[in-house]
């Protein structure tokens, strides 16, 4: 199914601070700027690519994405609903529509149930959404659609099986209610390399057959770009650069994406003499004390006194850009 | 003279019911300046590799057969002292963890200074001063307040560097890096690499590269060993490997691979996974998963056999896979 313009998910302004809290009285105090006004909108049936080096709020991120976490502002709308004021029937509603898979397929499935128990547990809570007689009937059909084999898997335990079969066990869960949405915080990093295109293809296959829109985080920019129709660029907490896949990877216009990309190793022994390799300089600047105006500026090399005072705003638009001197496409 | 030679490595772990040979019968070569990229997934034996080369295979108790020379002196059948001399000032070690392998109670500035004076005998002064020689070298700004920090005070990338100004504070001829860049984000891995890359041009040491990162290979390496199932089941020069690979393991995992300078339409994805050292499927380790194997593969094991321009293969249908991949 191609993207279609309709939008399923759409967030605005979404910021989360946490306190910072210790026993060490001249370090407390502070608030840690996970996620600082965030934007976007997801379209039925496409994959947003959120991309983002360690602690940039990425996964902060999608756990407010499915109501793990409370903002401290902004709003997740699906629908006319507000993922975060959604009490009751209504947040239960919403919870079958919004599905997440994580990372580390070892500690996200509980080790004492069987793959039998772990897929009729959605159907427990949401006893509306199938009869009980259906549903090993369903979750054999779900074992079938990631690729596993219902007669022989559904009375093992998640310890039975590889690291790839049990990410197979957690898209399936996902997929248990039907949702609209499923959000895939590093779905794959924790995998082999021979096995992580399994687990992509089957991600890509599904979306086709099903229509589910994904927001598929990661920190892999290759794995991304092959499975995304959109891309989000994220430096500590905030968007620098959205865009459609082709746009963003061919003309980055923000110099932290130019850099990021150029850092990227390309599996081309050939051409590794002619590559253009950006080093930025340090690592990124702690989200505690955020360089003041652009948050990039302390590792940009075309930064000049503007970015230290004003913030670049991230505009709309098809491929927007937050930074005053962005870069010609 | 070859800097390292391995050959007929053997690696054996105690299991439940029998040994276990991590490591299956692995021969290389490491020379001076030269880059030897050792290719392979978790389970593949490609870190007992690099850890038997080390001597720090004690815990848990492994049995390590067949021959490991540094400048043509054998080290498996040497005693302790010797061997932890040897290992200590001839070879480099970084690890992937940097915050496990440095003492978190002691400043890296006495870290790198306690390796000085015991190994070379200097002063405490000397000691330092040279320790902040090599903080600098290895590219910390304000390395001579920087010293007197912990390990903890540093940033993931920062410990990495450390690790390095520890591991070359000897000079050694060897450097073994074991997934040196892996818990790293993008752009700090690219500065580690560059890093790496730069101290081995201006010392002339070698490095024996250990990492499951097609990339990072393509980058860096002069050479590749694949390892599959505890053996090296193809080996060639970087360029052999990445423009026409000889083995359908290595074929596979180049074309699983997504690319950031492109987009394909559908990735390969080589079927399963990578199997249990301790219960091998009979034949070609890799039959199970191949889309080449034959009967032949299911009953016989191919050996490593040397095609020509010098590189090798140990797969029974070496000759189709080249014909299919080379361009």
């Amino acid at each position: 199914m191609p993207p279609s313009d309709d939008v399923v998910l759409r967030v605005e302004n979404l910021t989360r601070h946490f306190p910072v809290k210790g026993r060490i009285p001249f370090l407390s105090g502070g608030v840690v700027k996970a996620v600082d006004g965030v934007s976007f909108d997801l379209r039925r049936g496409e994959t947003l690519g959120v991309v983002g080096e360690s602690g940039c709020g990425k996964s902060t991120l999608a756990r407010m994405l499915v109501g793990l976490e409370q903002p401290t502002s902004g709003a997740v709308r699906f629908g006319s609903a507000v993922v975060h004021r959604a009490r009751g029937r209504e947040l239960r509603a919403l919870r079958r529509r919004i599905q997440i898979v994580l990372q580390d397929p070892y500690t996200s499935l509980n080790p004492r149930r069987t793959i039998r128990e772990i897929l009729l547990q959605p159907f427990e809570i949401h006893p509306d959404v199938l009869d009980r007689r259906r549903r090993i009937e369903r979750i054999k059909e779900l074992l079938d659609l990631v690729g596993l084999d219902p007669s022989l898997h559904l009375n093992r335990y998640p310890h039975q099986f590889s690291g790839g079969q049990r990410q197979r066990i957690g898209i399936a869960r996902a997929l248990a209610l039907n949702p609209d949405v499923i959000v895939c915080d590093e779905p794959v990093s924790a995998l082999d390399v021979s096995v992580q295109a399994q687990v992509v293809n089957l991600l890509e296959r599904l979306q086709e057959e099903l229509g589910v829109a994904y927001v598929f985080i990661a920190h892999d920019l290759s794995v991304v770009r092959h499975i995304s129709d959109r891309v989000a660029v994220m430096y500590l907490g905030k968007l620098v650069e959205t865009g459609p896949e082709i746009d963003l990877y061919e003309s980055p216009r923000h110099p932290y994406t130019r850099a990021l990309l150029s850092a990227v190793p390309v599996p081309d022994p050939a051409g590794r003499r002619q590559r253009q390799r950006i080093l930025l300089a340090g690592d990124p600047p702690s989200p505690v004390d955020p360089p003041s105006g652009c948050r990039f500026r302390t590792r940009c090399w075309q930064a000049t006194d503007t970015c230290a005072t004003a913030e670049p705003p991230l505009a709309a638009g098809q491929h927007p850009v937050a930074c005053h001197y962005p870069l010609a496409a | 003279m070859t800097l390292l030679e391995i050959a007929d490595l053997k690696v054996a772990f105690p299991g439940p019911s029998g040994p276990v040979n991590a490591v299956n019968g692995v021969s290389l070569g490491v020379d001076p300046r030269q880059t030897l990229a050792i290719l392979g997934e978790s389970g593949s034996g490609k870190s007992v590799t690099a850890q038997a080369v080390m001597g720090i295979l004690d815990v848990p108790p492994a049995t390590v057969t067949g021959s490991v020379r540094l400048h043509g002196r054998e080290l498996l059948t040497l005693g302790r002292k010797q061997r932890d001399r040897i290992s200590g000032e001839e070879i480099g070690m970084v690890f992937q963890d940097a915050m496990a392998a440095l003492n978190p109670v002691f400043t890296v500035g006495h870290q790198i200074a306690e390796v000085l004076r015991v190994r070379r005998g200097m002063s405490r002064s000397d000691a330092r001063r040279r320790a902040i020689e090599l903080v600098d070298r290895v590219r910390i700004p304000a390395a001579k307040d920087r010293i007197r920090e912990y390990p903890h005070q540093f940033s993931g990338g920062m410990r990495q560097r450390i690790m390095i100004a520890l591991a070359i504070s000897l000079e050694p001829d060897l450097l073994i890096a074991d997934e040196p860049t892996t818990a790293l984000d993008v752009t700090v891995q690219a500065q580690v690499m560059e890093l790496l890359a730069e101290i081995q041009r201006d010392s002339g040491m070698g490095l024996l590269l250990i990492t499951h990162d097609l990339g990072v290979v393509a980058e860096v390496a002069d050479d590749v060993a694949v390892m599959y199932a505890g053996r090296i089941v193809e080996r060639g020069t970087v360029e052999q490997i990445f423009a026409g690979p000889a083995h359908p393991y290595t074929e596979g995992l180049l074309a699983s691979m997504p690319r950031v300078d492109r987009r394909d339409e559908q990735l390969y994805a080589i079927p399963g996974a990578p199997p249990n050292p301790a219960r091998l499927p009979t034949g070609c380790p890799f039959h199970l998963r191949c889309p080449r194997a034959t009967d032949e593969c299911l009953a016989s094991r191919p050996p490593l056999r040397v095609l020509p321009a010098n590189r090798a293969s140990a797969c029974h249908h070496h000759e189709e896979v080249l014909g299919a991949t080379q361009r």
